[in-house]
């Protein structure tokens, strides 16, 4: 037994308290929003100049000028507002989100996070506002799988891959367990049900304190 | 009388040079100026610079421009998209030169250069491939990364009403990189979908102050068309 995907995002969700305003990254950080639960008053930020997102439309009443920054259409919250990219990114810079939520390639137990490249020669290299969130947030955590498709620990000693920030990371959830990971190394905050901490420790290329 | 104003789109680009620096506002397709790139493509102009968050997608507009090798060098974040197969083409032939920058740099080097500022620290991209080359400056203890502004020739951006002086106002996210470059370029030509008499602006909710437009052209409005997402 491990987390699945919707799990895992209910997990991370948990950590989001009350009144933060997070900016979720594309792909699976952005389930997120859908675990938010519903006493809490979240205000998400978009990269493209939104704060106050609200969920997808309904189908027929999508407007393009309206995206998130995965470019899907999104519709606004009440209270929202709209700003230019400087001011967006400005708003990350300066540490006035509280939280960012990132997907990555790998993790250093020290935090380092690699998620923008993967260093092929062919790879048409693209950033966006990927090293920006990064060390943008006053907390940044990452939502991954545990390994890769070939069973290898995505939290690593250092990352092989091209960075994207130093020492950036505070948690880094996966389907098998939260861990803490920053100057002293990475630490055990909690398993995914039914995951021993052997088997999780079995699966990592750090050694995981408790 | 001030007006900046003008009939068409093609006299807002007539005088657009080879090897001049043009911004392009837009973020996805959202501020996207598609029909004044379509009148820089007719114009002809070549041995472009273009200033882009991304570097065009699909058939038109931007990818176009690059399909008929009129751009030189791009600098943009995120230029890898699910439809970007003009520019994948010519950057792996090496015609086009890429200089890759984080979303916040690239907002914030545009906004310099419009607001006078000849440089400044940022601590994105301290340790990572992207800071190969640059200043690195320690305030505090902690390391901070040089950025330059980045000037244009021309920035042509979409908002969705204006004036005659050049006041603009945008449509919902669509605003995205239009106020920072319309203050970085040297010229700034503006659609918009309805020009209105002068006064008729909120003033307390102009965007951006007609000082930063010096070319306006009316469009009709059409939707923006969805994009496919990144990859």
């Amino acid at each position: 037994m491990a987390w699945t995907k919707d799990q895992l995002a209910a997990r991370v969700a948990q950590d989001i308290p009350t009144g933060s305003v997070v900016n979720l990254g594309i792909g699976m950080p952005t389930s997120v929003a859908n675990h938010i639960p519903a006493t809490h008053e979240i205000i998400l930020h978009s990269e493209n100049g939104i704060l106050g997102m609200g969920p997808a439309p309904a189908p027929g009443e999508e407007d393009f000028d309206l995206i998130n920054a995965g470019k899907q259409p999104v519709t606004l919250n009440a209270g929202a507002s709209y700003f230019h990219s400087a001011d967006s990114f400005g708003m990350m810079r300066a540490g006035h989100l509280d939280v960012c939520v990132l997907g990555a390639f790998q993790v250093s137990e020290k935090g380092d996070l690699a998620n923008w490249h993967t260093g092929a020669k062919d790879a048409i290299p693209a950033v966006g506002g990927a090293m920006d969130l990064a060390i943008g947030a006053k907390k940044t955590f990452v939502m991954m799988d545990h390994v890769t498709k070939s069973g290898a620990s995505k939290i690593v000693p250092h990352c092989s891959y091209p960075l994207t920030g130093v020492g950036c990371v505070a948690r880094v959830y996966t389907d098998l367990a939260v861990l803490e990971v920053g100057p002293n190394g990475a630490k055990l905050v909690e398993l995914a049900p039914g995951v021993s901490f052997e088997e999780m420790q079995g699966k990592t290329g750090v050694v995981v304190g408790r | 009388m001030i007006n900046k104003i003008l009939p068409t789109l093609r006299d807002a680009v007539a005088d657009i040079k080879d090897g001049a620096t043009v911004m392009i506002g837009g973020f996805g397709g959202a501020g996207m100026p598609n029909e004044l790139v379509d009148a820089l493509r007719e114009h002809g102009a070549k041995n472009l610079t273009i200033v882009n968050n991304n570097a065009g997608n699909g058939d038109f507009g931007l990818a176009l421009l690059i399909k008929e090798k009129r751009v030189r060098k791009i600098i943009c974040s995120f230029p890898r998209q699910a439809d970007s197969h003009h520019f994948d083409a010519a950057y792996r032939s090496g015609e086009l030169e890429l200089e890759l920058v984080p979303q916040g740099n690239l907002s914030e080097r545009i906004r310099a250069a419009g607001v006078g500022v000849a440089g400044f620290y940022v601590r994105t991209t301290f340790g990572t491939p992207l800071a190969e080359g640059k200043e690195i400056r320690e305030f505090n203890g902690v390391p901070f990364v040089l950025q330059e502004p980045i000037h244009a020739d021309f920035a042509l951006i979409k908002a969705d009403k204006g004036d005659r002086w050049g006041n603009l106002v945008y449509r919902k996210a669509a605003r995205n990189f239009g106020p920072v470059m319309a203050m970085a370029a040297k010229c700034t030509v503006a659609t918009v979908h309805e020009i209105v008499e002068l006064g008729a602006l909120d003033p307390e909710a102009v965007i951006t102050p007609g000082i930063f437009v010096k070319r306006i052209v009316q469009i009709p409005y059409v939707p923006t068309p969805g994009m496919k997402s990144k990859v």
